[in-house]
């Protein structure tokens, strides 16, 4: 650059990955800014994200309520039957040493996720609304993006695909309410995911803090 | 998103003297400690943190060596009990023709461990040798580490929801082995080695030879 420039830093971004500086611009809706070091996407704001985001968040919790309550699979072979829902899956490691996996299964399909779609919803609705942020807004969506490598769903129901043929040739297998629900949460949240822009985010709430 | 400095070598945010906020981009002055906007803690890449890296890597490695001694399913019908290892477990897919299922469970739990611990190691030590070429490809290599990392935890799952589902008495029950507690936290230590990688160091080492 040349000489001493009095740019303030406010105006300018840093590409999370490889640190390089961008001017900050307007990104218009629905189309994409990529870094030009790296083509790591700094922004990709959408029309209307605040609000399908916290939609989409609502509509996971729901979903994630029914797929905890109701049954999951149930396995007949003969007289025999076995049914299993979410909570057994998690409590299957609960006897002896194991059991700090039981809690670590838990945390892992059901309490981070349902945590990560509450954050989402209290840091955003209010944005959504066009009012000003709730309070620790920004420390709650600071945790929501930092859980999120932790909140595995989706890995999860993949699982269930590859158990599923495991005993196929064993019994048959009935799929619950349950499943579907959490099939369906599975692709709410990966709709979900693609609407937030981080960048965009955080940019709004705080703007949206000021007055 | 325009940048700030084209026509010559990219300009960083540690090159002009300022630190770069990796959750939400914002530039921060260089003593500053948490980040104007979202109010999260701001670390300057430095090599000293790799130390983080090779210690969880460290970690995940030992975890690993149990997951593959121990049995991860024991499976018993009609009072014959045998005992799976995390191999055994892909041999016994493949006898009874799954192969797809059995060739996603060896790429699951076998491949991609493996691959994820040497390609962590070469990310860590190819940014202490400036002449490494290639930023790009080791971009998209720690990417991919990333990504796929969390996926293995699939295993856990699957061994999950088969102790809950196949409990039908004497006919034929299995229950988790202690290999799924060891590949969890293996899983886990590695995610976090990957998580405490900066990726910005990979740009780093060719930016001093520049100078």
């Amino acid at each position: 650059m040349s000489g001493q420039t009095t740019i303030d830093p406010g105006e300018l971004i840093a590409c999370p990955v490889c640190d390089a500086l961008h001017r900050d611009q307007t990104v218009p809706p629905h189309s994409t800014a990529r870094c030009v070091r790296c083509g790591t996407v700094l922004a990709a704001p959408r029309k209307g994200a605040m609000t399908q985001i916290t939609m989409l968040a609502a509509t996971a919790l729901i979903l994630m309520v029914a797929a905890v309550v109701f049954p999951f699979l149930e396995l007949q072979a003969r007289s025999l039957s076995q049914k299993a829902s979410v909570l057994d899956a998690v409590l299957a490691f609960s006897q002896g040493l194991m059991a700090p996996l039981s809690l670590a299964v838990a945390f892992l399909i059901v309490l981070l996720p349902a945590a990560r779609y509450l954050a989402l919803i209290y840091a955003l609705a209010p944005m959504a609304l066009g009012w000003h942020p709730a309070r620790h807004a920004k420390a709650v969506f600071g945790w929501a993006e930092r859980i999120k490598p932790w909140a595995m769903a989706e890995i999860f129901i993949i699982g269930v695909a590859v158990a599923l043929v495991k005993v196929a040739g064993l019994a048959r297998v009935e799929l619950g309410p349950a499943f579907w629900a959490f099939s369906a949460l599975v692709v709410v949240t990966i709709i979900q995911d693609n609407y937030i822009c981080r960048l965009t985010v955080w940019k709004t709430l705080e703007e949206r803090s000021r007055f | 998103m325009e940048n700030a400095g084209r026509t010559q070598p990219v300009l960083t945010a540690q090159a002009a003297g300022l630190v770069g906020c990796r959750a939400c981009g914002r530039v921060n002055p260089q003593r500053a400690k948490v980040c104007a906007r979202c109010g999260g803690e701001l670390c300057p890449n430095d090599p000293a943190a790799l130390q983080r890296v090779w210690a969880w890597l460290a970690a995940g490695l030992i975890a690993y060596v149990p997951a593959n001694i121990y049995p991860m399913l024991r499976t018993s019908t009609l009072g014959r009990t045998s005992e799976n290892t995390l191999i055994g477990g892909v041999v016994e897919l493949f006898s009874h023709g799954a192969y797809g299922v059995g060739l996603i469970v060896f790429v699951a739990s076998i491949v991609i461990p493996v691959a994820k611990f040497i390609a962590i190691a070469y990310l860590a030590v190819s940014v202490r040798r400036p002449s490494v070429p290639g930023d790009h490809k080791r971009l998209v290599l720690f990417e991919v580490v990333e990504f796929i990392g969390r996926w293995s935890m699939i295993d856990v799952f699957v061994v999950a929801i088969l102790s809950a589902l196949v409990q039908l008495d004497f006919a034929a029950s299995i229950n988790p082995g202690a290999a799924a507690v060891s590949f969890a936290l293996s899983v886990a230590f590695t995610m976090l080695a990957a998580q405490s990688f900066d990726p910005r160091l990979i740009w780093n080492a060719n930016e001093r030879v520049h100078a």
